[in-house]
């Protein structure tokens, strides 16, 4: 069969999967649609918490990035997996203690205040939306490359199945459509990497296949090999990094902390029976994160060398197919700089910009181009998004393999939008109508509020995945920065430090998220030109800006709590009470 | 029930240590001393490198099951363990409803 038939019946298997899974699962109480009942078992949401927090972005674009950045793509390794050091230790026992909904429920209670809850509450709707967002194009992406339908077509149809099954189970059956999300999407990215491992390097483990010698070349080390292609193409050595420390620390804290503060991981852990399985269910939840990303540094360096191998001073006429379907779609571009029809890939910019394509086609049958020149003899530009997808493709593994990749990263996508529509719709119905503004509605009306707004939030979400704001990918920094900035401080001292008043978590709270914004703001879209380590403060880029935040947050929180009255008894009793299991 | 102060402070001091080692492989060994680290080979890899994408997250992993099984043996020390029945501040309020 070809790629196509195979894509469709592997996707059709796993969507028809989800949507029975969702009948099976169907929420009956707000219990059920928020927390799933509080009787999730602890490795059950460990896959589910895996799937929710490993997303497109994980599934398709980091390998690819890791790839092209070599040794510093680490940060987004130890980044997003260190969080769940902070987690288990820090947050989840004490959360699932308290034993609320929602992560705003917990700010409003512990810090006895309807402005605080408020506050938690915009926080959690711009993190949750400027996330779920790329996950839609993610979908869309996927289908129109592999399924040739149109990206519009395809983000109705992801959207269609998250309705389906989030409207109907709510938390209860996102967390068994997870469960099962995850099965596919791991499945779907450790095929193609020990497949590649064994073709390279003979070792069918690829965290220990890319530390092997080559298969090609006997007594090579297979990175050793990698850091000497990619001195002599100019890119320096695969694997040193080039990122100045302090700012590195400050990206790997802020997405550690970030993490660690996200409401829809966070609100997973609300879902199992005991104090003690939430400790356990994270544990679970990073081993089987881990599987995915001790792996994908293997497929970087897989991806990076047979991609050098492939395309370096190759004829353009005699690439493979899959090196022009993605020029098709605009993911790869070339331009034939010294007309020798052959394809330099060096260090620099091919052209300035994203590829602006013309009707037309030069003499070695390639897409014409309208951007200027970089000032480069490089003359290809690859989008790294494309790396993982196409990769099987370009280690020539057979088609249904290809089509896996599909179903996984639709998974993948899919699983992480259902949590993070989730935390929206339960931010609305319950933090701002049944905890506000209507305390008066009874279960089912709240259920019904719950549903709605989860109907209303995957429209919103649909509508920036097809008319996709130019911003997504600078936002993504933006959804970390703030959760470190805001939430992961307010939640930790409500806990640690018994002292912490209103007047201090509000104060923190507020000037964490303004200066996370205004620094991202003004660096990513005031004045993008300033977008330099001259201009940083400390040398800190925008994306490790949430490091910073959250200092502030601390400062700020301490200095006023001191100044103001200590919280009232009842509040002191709560965090007694939380910090110790029983009672 | 032991005392919930012992219990905390037990709690707290298990969390330093385990943060200390978190910090060491991730800022320490996998930022800070990478270039020192790469000139030693571990197997085919920089041993910096192999921190920072590999070795670090396995440290995370067992970091957090280490903590899991101390936690539960402290809280059977102070008698703090819960019962097999749901015993969490809102159940109360649920039973209400």
């Amino acid at each position: 069969m070809d790629i196509q038939t195979l894509t469709y019946v592997f996707v059709s298997i796993s969507f028809a999967l989800y949507i029975g899974i969702a009948i099976w699962a169907r929420a009956g109480t707000t219990d059920d649609f928020y927390v799933a009942g509080h009787q999730v078992h602890p490795l059950a949401n460990g896959m589910a918490t895996a799937a929710d927090w490993m997303s497109a972005a994980s599934f398709i674009s980091m390998a690819g990035l890791i790839s092209f950045m070599g040794s510093d793509g680490a940060m987004y390794l130890m980044g997003w997996t260190g969080g769940y050091v902070l987690l288990a230790l820090l947050l989840a026992p004490y959360l699932r203690k308290f034993g609320q909904f929602t992560v705003p429920d917990f700010v409003g209670e512990r810090y006895y205040s309807n402005t605080a809850r408020t506050v938690a509450i915009i926080c959690a709707l711009f993190v949750s939306f400027t996330y779920v967002a790329g996950q839609m194009r993610g979908v869309g992406i996927v289908f129109s490359r592999f399924l040739e339908v149109d990206i519009t077509l395809g983000v109705l149809i992801g959207m269609a199945i998250v309705f389906f099954y989030a409207v109907l189970g709510g938390m209860k059956g996102i967390t068994y459509t997870q469960v099962a999300q995850y099965c596919v999407l791991i499945f779907a990215f450790m095929v193609p990497a020990i497949f590649i491992s064994i073709l390279m390097t003979g070792n069918p483990i690829p965290q220990l296949g890319f530390g092997s010698e080559l298969i090609a070349d006997q007594g090579v080390y297979l990175l050793d090999k990698l850091d000497g292609l990619s001195t002599e193409l100019g890119f320096g050595k695969y694997t040193s990094g080039n990122k100045s420390t302090f700012d590195m620390i400050c990206i790997v804290a802020a997405l550690m902390v970030g993490t660690a503060g996200l409401p829809h991981v966070i609100v997973r852990f609300f879902t199992v029976p005991k104090v003690r399985d939430a400790r356990l269910s994270a544990g679970y939840a990073l081993i089987l994160i881990a599987i995915l990303y001790t792996t994908a540094p293997a497929v970087a360096s897989f991806a990076r060398l047979n991609l050098i191998n492939t395309v370096s001073e190759a004829n353009y006429s005699a690439t493979p197919e899959w090196f022009k379907n993605w020029e098709a779609i605009d993911l790869i571009a070339w331009r034939d700089k010294n007309n020798d029809g052959k394809i330099q890939y060096v260090a620099g910019d091919a052209f300035k910009g994203k590829p602006i394509f013309t009707s037309g086609n030069g003499p070695s049958g390639e897409r014409l181009l309208l951007n200027v020149d970089g000032g480069s003899v490089n003359e290809l530009y690859i989008d790294q998004d494309i790396m993982v997808l196409a990769n099987p493709e370009i280690a020539q593994l057979p088609n249904w393999v290809v089509a896996l990749v599909v179903a996984g990263g639709l998974a993948a996508a899919l699983s992480t939008a259902a949590g993070l529509l989730l935390v929206i719709s339960t931010s609305i119905a319950h933090d701002l109508f049944k905890k506000m503004l209507l305390p008066s509605i009874t279960d089912k009306q709240e259920l019904l509020f719950a549903r709605i707004a989860v109907g209303v939030a995957v429209l919103i979400a649909g509508y920036f995945g097809i008319n996709p704001p130019g911003f997504v990918a600078q936002v993504v920094a933006f959804a970390f920065g703030l959760a470190a900035s805001t939430f992961f401080p307010v939640i930790f001292m409500g806990i640690f430090y018994k002292r912490m008043n209103k007047e201090g978590a509000i104060a923190g709270m507020i000037s964490g998220l303004v200066f996370t914004t205004s620094y991202i703001i003004y660096f990513k879209f005031i004045d993008p030109s300033a977008n330099n380590e001259n201009h940083w403060w400390f040398g800190v880029s925008p994306e490790g800006s949430g490091t910073l935040g959250m200092t502030l947050n601390f400062m700020v929180a301490f200095t006023v709590s001191s100044l103001t009255a200590a919280p009232p008894k009842n509040v002191q009793d709560l965090v007694e009470r939380i910090r110790v299991p029983r009672g | 029930m032991g005392d919930p102060k012992q219990y905390w402070k037990e709690n707290v001091g298990l969390v330093v240590k385990l943060l200390s080692i978190w910090f060491i492989v991730s800022f320490g060994m996998g930022i800070l001393f990478i270039d020192y680290l790469n000139e030693f080979q571990f197997f085919g890899f920089p041993f910096g490198f192999w921190m920072a994408q590999q070795g670090s997250i396995y440290v995370f992993v067992a970091l957090i099951f280490f903590y899991v099984v101390k936690m539960n043996v402290l809280d059977k020390k102070f008698g703090v363990q819960e019962n097999d029945v749901d015993i969490s501040v809102n159940s109360v309020k649920k039973d209400k409803r």
